[in-house]
């Protein structure tokens, strides 16, 4: 379903990255760091209107001829991005909407560990599985 | 007739909803103009079905002349063309006129529409003035109307309006007019609902049918498009839009389902090979040539959603919504791209690019075209997007025809580009004469090398340029790098550079590693092509360390540093300093010894352990590490020292990750002072300051390491660690120094310095910082009791400790002993010495040869090495002054003692001689003082003891050291008095003396003639340990004299019972008889000691006496003291009674009865001595004894007493009263007892008490 997920801390060095095998993973790196432009664009959008500061998902960040690259920051300025194939049509917002909670969940669970020291990258064996769940599961 | 749109480009729909009008035409034709005009004029509501909102509309409408041929026949749903309204005009007032042709003519009319189902029609009679004065015969005005409302709208009176005259300015026609004008916006209204509402009903059903077999998109397309054509000639065109957005919805789903294996048969059509690519076309509204290729089903997907964005643009920008249209675009862009690979359409390579890059430039075009330029700066983000797909796809374009490389395209990419171009067609006519248009520029972009990279770099520079005015940098650096790309493969790395390097400063500063990798290796590439062999190795360092590379590639770009540092030096271009970070990493440093101190020449090893980053095992011709010098003391540094573990290693931290601020670092450290061990200081220091300092003042500076290699000077220490011919392996090192340790001082490590033929990789900083420390020692000496304390009067053992520091003992070295009477050394021949190297092993034993000569004692030393312990024990002999350790003897002690070697101190329990000793040391020209301090085991105290004139001395001796003491030999003598016996009356001869414990020995004095006045005495004893049977007695000596020793005076008493009792009872009382008498003639002595006076020629000495109880047994009643006068003759007596009640029944003691001597008041005015002042309340008893004896002096002497507490400062005389010399009074009362019965009567006793 997703070709590559990301969460990418504070500071936007990657916490984690990992994307489908087949494919070129330089290129979701390249595709994953030119999308914290829009994110940041957004992030600031959303503090101007501040109705909106408790959405998390930041939505469509930008598409691109194959993929279509969706964003969320969490309350402490830690960022999630999914990217989708475009081809992949049949993804509503809401599915991408639950893939990020999900990761979001984990993401806590990872935050969570004591052993586990923020900043660091993420090794997280549940993590990780909950990410190739989400990557596996072809609709 | 034109509306309201400014833009001639933008073309308006002709279309306005069809009125026909029938009847008059020269009626209608005059009032035209005034019609169009009006209609639009005010708005009217729109209630629409399907809780659409309801809708302000202005309408309009075109009117022509009523055709039958204009009403639509069955089944054609055309909707544009579709006469909405019918009227029907005339201006007949004449009721025959009327009958005769107007009606016949209306109802033809009429039976037409009825004919073709149509019910909105209106029927509008004009009346006019002017008629009516022509015609005489003039029925009422209302007659025609109310006749035609008669004949026709039977039940609908509103369809027939009259207008009265229309062409005149009269409120009346002004009436008429709104009214006829609001009927007929109410009346088209009506009819657009009816109409739209089957419209859309039939619309739908045919939708409802689309899974039939022989449903095709393109009809069903074409309906609801005239639904859109409608609302947009209603200038509804957010309607229109909806209308084909749901056109697309749907096509959209179709595309889905085919690619889900659901293929509808119309799709057929969209599924053909792709012809032509020639882009979007805005220009027009209407593209009917390809609506004219839907209508026909031959259009291609391409076609279609050119089409259907065209419509959708159009409407967009009539909405003011251009923002959009980018939106739209490239999400239609991509979207297509997908469909056409979804349906599995061939396209030509290539083409689909040209035609995204057309149809984006066309956008651009449109959206520019209705923009000004601060629009379009302002909203650049909605652009950037468009202009960065167009680079990409010219420059797709640039590689699939040959464009990009270096030596231009070939036959087989100008055949592409041939292909290319065929594919776009002919120019359109609408573009032809713009010299910029997407068609020319792309032609002109094939066409050769230079033109194409003309246009590339345009555009790549205008992306660039906006997303850098939009501040997304990233996205700026992704089109630089692409650009970069481009230059490189156009063989100008130059271009390249720059571009690669602000790409790789981002990458680096947020930890990017895999775009890191990829971007230096590029990067690399290019500084190899420039030739900067510095910057081309640094980045090869980097390269080959980098994990995220390959084997092979690490191996290469090492091999490529070890080629070039393999190449001889010829030229002159100096080494190559690269950064050792890249090259190596660093784990630990081990010192051995772990202090990391030594002294002056010791071995002292470093053992850097490192992890080499290489692929390959690189052999290092020189590994070495300058060394800072500094004259720091030892101790000093202590708290730099502290950094290092106790286990002497430095932990060097770990490459961690851009992590925002490092964690803080805290250690402990406890400075002690170099000369003792106390602590001086202790606290925390945090150990990584500069780095979280240097994390504040700028994030970007951590890039340091990997992309600014300038700063690496290699400094030219004149010391080094040095390391020769190393090979490093990949992964773990280790490797050993030898530092160097000739000065004492503090050795800093600076910098970090591997060696390969011309490279070198340098750490420019060593840290945490690295230090050891050389010290120099003098040579010292130390004594030291080898017992807790030293016991004066035995032999001690003591440890000479030579801490031999830089010095070498040399043969024929000794220590010369200053000897002293008081203390010898006494040396027994197995006497050796241990030598201790300086980490504590024991290295040999050796004899000491001792010689002692009058003056000296001479220690021969054996041989000892430098930075060695000598050690060694001496027997000791401290002789205990042979005097009584008393204060005023201490002048004689240190009489007989030389000046400076002994002193004698008292401390609380025994007395402590202090000794010193002078030592001559080889290395010194100085003497060496050292005290040791002996402890005097004995403490003895002397006595005299007197019966009657019998005298006894009683010495008492006290163990006070811990140990057990044989004793024996106790023996008293006298020197003065020839004719004194002093006969012992103690038993023992030997004792044994534990610690803490007395003996007392009694001598009994004779003489045999006069009784000597004072005595000088010795006692003297012999000693030894108990412990040790064989050890040899050893003196102890006490000196004491006795001065007074005559008796002067007896006391004696007797209680009396009252008369005629037998025994004292208590509560009775008892007389006291006090007899002093004097038993000798006065001496010299005494004479001048006593104060005398001559009373009546006789002469006395004035005692004081004092009866006084203090076990409270006896109430002395009346006076309790007194002055006698005592006649200085033997045997003069002197009785005193006095009454004394006994309180208790019993043996009870008598009581205490002093005597002593009295002075009166002028005796003593030269001695105001507080001590033998006279108390105030035995004074007030005095004065009572005073009254028998009537002495003036003392009655003179009370005033003066008693004034003494508050004046004594005036210095008045004062009675005295001093104390006999022990032995000088005998008092024969102590002891003495009295038998006390019980009071008879206890009642009688309290009374009488009280």
């Amino acid at each position: 379903m997703a070709v590559c997920i990301a969460v990418i801390a504070k500071e936007n060095y990657p916490l984690y990255i990992r994307s489908v095998p087949t494919q070129g993973e330089l290129k979701f790196h390249y595709t994953v760091h030119t999308s914290l432009d829009v994110v940041e664009e957004k992030i600031s959008g959303v503090g101007k209107a501040l109705a909106d500061q408790r959405e998390l998902y930041l939505g469509l960040l930008y598409p691109t001829e194959d993929y279509k690259v969706y964003g969320y920051v969490t309350n402490s300025k830690v960022k999630f991005v999914i990217v989708v194939d475009s081809s992949n049509a049949s993804l509503r917002d809401n599915e991408i909407r639950s893939m990020f909670r999900k990761l979001h969940n984990s993401f806590t669970d990872v935050m969570c560990n004591p052993f586990y020291n923020p900043g660091d990258p993420i090794q997280s064996k549940a993590f990780d599985s909950i990410v190739s769940a989400m990557m596996v599961q072809a609709c | 007739m034109e509306t309201h749109e400014e833009k001639p480009i933008i073309y308006t729909m002709e279309n306005k909803p069809i009125v026909t009008c029938a009847g008059d035409q020269n009626l209608f034709t005059a009032l035209y103009s005034s019609l169009t005009q009006q209609l639009p004029k005010e708005p009217m509501e729109w209630r629409r079905s399907y809780g659409r909102a309801p809708k302000m509309i202005y309408l309009e409408a075109n009117f022509v002349q009523f055709k039958e041929e204009l009403l639509p026949k069955e089944g054609n749903k055309a909707l544009l063309t579709f006469p909405f309204l019918h009227i029907y005009w005339t201006d007949c007032c004449d009721t025959e006129v009327y009958k005769a042709s107007v009606k016949e003519d209306m109802q033809r009319w009429q039976g037409v529409l009825r004919l073709h189902g149509s019910v909105d029609w209106l029927i509008v009679v004009v009346e006019s003035d002017n008629k009516k004065k022509n015609k005489t015969n003039i029925l009422p005005r209302t007659s025609i109307v109310d006749k035609i409302r008669n004949d026709f709208c039977n039940k609908q009176s509103d369809r027939c309006v009259a207008l009265s005259d229309p062409l005149k300015e009269s409120s009346r026609s002004q009436e008429s007019w709104s009214s006829l004008l609001t009927k007929l916006r109410t009346l088209l209204l009506m009819s657009f609902t009816r109409n739209l509402g089957r419209f859309e009903d039939e619309m739908r059903t045919l939708r409802e049918k689309r899974t039939e077999p022989g449903w095709s998109f393109c009809d069903y397309f074409m309906v609801q498009e005239e639904l859109a054509f409608v609302f947009e000639m209603l200038q509804q065109f957010e309607d229109a839009l909806v209308q084909y957005d749901e056109l697309d919805a749907l096509f959209t789903q179709y595309v889905l389902n085919f690619g889900a294996g659901d293929a509808a048969n119309w799709l057929g059509s969209f599924c053909e090979p792709v012809r032509s690519w020639n882009g979007l076309l805005l220009r027009r509204p209407i593209d009917m040539e390809k609506r004219d290729l839907i209508q026909r089903g031959e259009a291609s997907l391409l076609d279609l959603r050119s089409y259907m964005f065209s419509r959708q643009c159009t409407l967009l920008i009539f909405l003011m919504r251009p923002w959009e249209v980018t939106t739209r675009a490239l999400e239609l862009l991509h979207n297509c791209v997908q469909e056409l690979r979804l349906l599995e359409v061939c396209v030509v390579t290539g083409a689909l690019d040209c035609w995204v890059f057309l149809s984006c430039l066309e956008v651009l075009h449109r959206i520019e075209g209705c923009c000004d330029r601060t629009q379009l700066e302002a909203n650049s983000s909605h652009t950037v997007g468009l202009w960065t797909y167009a680079t990409e796809k010219l420059k797709s374009l640039g590689d699939l025809c040959g464009l990009v490389s270096e030596n231009g395209p070939d036959s087989e990419h100008l055949n592409k580009t041939v292909d290319l171009l065929a594919g776009l067609g002919a120019e359109r006519p609408e573009t032809a004469n713009s010299l910029q248009s997407p068609y020319k520029k792309l032609k002109e972009a094939l066409s050769s090398v230079e033109a194409f990279e003309k246009h590339y770099l345009e555009l790549s520079h205008a992306a660039m340029e906006m997303y850098r005015a939009i501040g997304r940098m990233r996205s700026a650096r992704l089109v630089g790098k692409s650009l970069a790309e481009f230059y490189m493969r156009k063989g100008d790395p130059q271009s390249a550079e720059n571009f690669l390097l602000d790409s790789l400063k981002s990458y680096v500063s947020e930890s990017w590693s895999l775009p890191l990798t990829h971007t230096r290796k590029q990067i690399a590439d290019c500084q190899k092509q420039l030739q900067k062999m510095d910057e081309y190795l640094q980045t090869s360092a980097l390269l080959a360390s980098d994990a995220n590379m390959s084997d092979e590639e690490r191996k290469h770009f090492c091999q490529e540093i070890l080629s070039y540092a393999g190449q001889s030096a010829e030229s002159n271009d100096a080494r190559v300093a690269l950064s050792m970070s890249s090259f190596t990493r660093l784990h630990e440093l081990r010192f051995r010894p772990a202090s990391a101190l030594v002294h002056v020449g010791a071995a002292l090893q470093l053992e850097l352990r490192l992890c080499s980053l290489m692929p390959v095992p690189v052999r290092v011709e020189h590994l070495s590490a300058s060394i800072h010098f500094s004259l720091e003391q030892p101790g000093s540094t202590a708290q730099k020292r502290a950094l290092q573990n106790p286990d002497g290693t430095v932990t060097f931290p770990g490459a961690s990750p851009v992590s925002g601020s490092p964690a803080l670092e805290l250690c402990e450290i406890q400075e002690h002072s170099p000369s003792e061990s106390v602590l001086n200081t202790a606290g925390v220091v945090c150990k990584n300051m500069h780095l979280l300092m240097r994390v504040q003042d700028s994030a970007t500076s951590l890039e340091t390491p990997a992309t600014a290699p300038a700063p690496l000077a290699v400094e030219e220490g004149a010391q080094m660690l040095k390391a020769d011919d190393v090979t490093l392996l990949p992964g773990n090192n280790s490797i050993v120094f030898n530092a160097p340790s000739q000065k004492p001082g503090t050795y800093t490590l600076r910098q970090l310095c591997a060696s390969v033929g011309r490279v070198q990789f340098v750490l420019p900083h060593i840290y945490p910082v690295v230090q050891y420390e050389v010290y120099s020692q003098e040579p010292q000496l130390t004594i030291q009791p080898l017992t807790e304390t030293l016991l004066a009067g035995l032999p001690q053992q003591v440890k000479f400790t030579i801490l031999t520091g830089h010095y070498t003992v040399k043969k024929g070295d000794a220590l010369q002993l200053s000897n002293t009477d008081s203390m010898p050394v006494l040396h027994s021949c197995s006497c050796s010495a241990r030598i201790i190297s300086s980490s504590g092993e024991p290295v040999c034993e050796s004899a000491l040869s001792i010689q002692s000569s009058e003056k000296v004692t001479s220690i021969s030393l054996p041989l000892t090495p430098p930075y060695h312990t000598l050690e060694f024990l001496l027997d000791v002999l401290c002789h205990i002054p042979a005097c009584p350790a008393r204060g005023e003897s201490d002048h004689l002690t240190n009489g007989q003692i030389s000046h400076r070697s002994r002193r004698t101190r008292f401390t609380s329990g025994s007395t402590l001689i202090e000794q010193k000793v002078s030592v001559d040391c080889p290395w010194s020209i100085y003497s060496t003082l050292v005290s040791l301090s002996f402890h005097v085991p004995f403490k003895v105290k002397h006595s005299l003891l007197s019966v009657g004139r019998r005298k006894f001395i009683q010495v008492c001796l006290q163990n006070v050291s811990d140990t057990k003491f044989r004793l024996t030999n106790r023996a008293l003598a006298e020197s003065q008095t020839p004719a004194l016996e002093l006969r012992s009356l103690s038993t023992e001869a030997h004792s044994v003396v534990f610690s803490q414990q007395c003996v007392f020995s009694v001598w009994e004095l004779r003489w045999s003639d006069a009784p000597p006045l004072s005595l000088q005495c010795v006692f003297s004893a012999s000693f030894a340990p108990a412990d040790a049977p064989d050890a040899d007695l050893k003196p102890y000596s006490y000196e004491f004299s006795v001065e007074r020793v005559s008796t002067l005076y007896s006391v004696r008493a007797e209680i009396r019972p009252p008369t005629g009792e037998q025994h004292c009872r208590t509560g009775a009382l008892c007389r006291l008889e006090v007899s002093l008498t004097r038993l000798t003639e006065p001496s010299d002595a005494d004479l001048e000691d006593e104060e005398l006076s001559e009373t009546e020629g006789l002469r006395t000495s004035r005692l004081m006496y004092e009866v006084i109880d203090n076990h409270s047994n006896w109430a002395v009643c009346g006076k309790s003291s007194g002055v006698v006068s005592m006649p200085t003759a033997a045997m003069a007596t002197h009785k005193v009674h006095m009454e004394v009640m006994p309180l208790f029944a019993g043996q009870l003691p008598f009581p205490n009865i002093r005597v002593f001597k009295y002075r009166p008041h002028h005796a003593s005015v030269t001695q105001p001595d507080t001590d033998s002042c006279v108390e105030n309340d035995s004074v007030s008893l005095l004065d009572k004894a005073v009254e028998d004896h009537l002495d003036t002096a003392s009655l003179r002497s009370r005033g003066s007493v008693q004034s003494l507490g508050e004046q004594p400062a005036r210095g008045v005389p004062m009675p005295k009263r001093q104390a006999f010399a022990a032995g000088q009074v005998f008092t024969g009362t102590q002891g003495r007892q009295v038998l006390v019965l019980p009071a008879s009567d206890q009642h009688l006793l309290e009374l009488n008490v009280t």
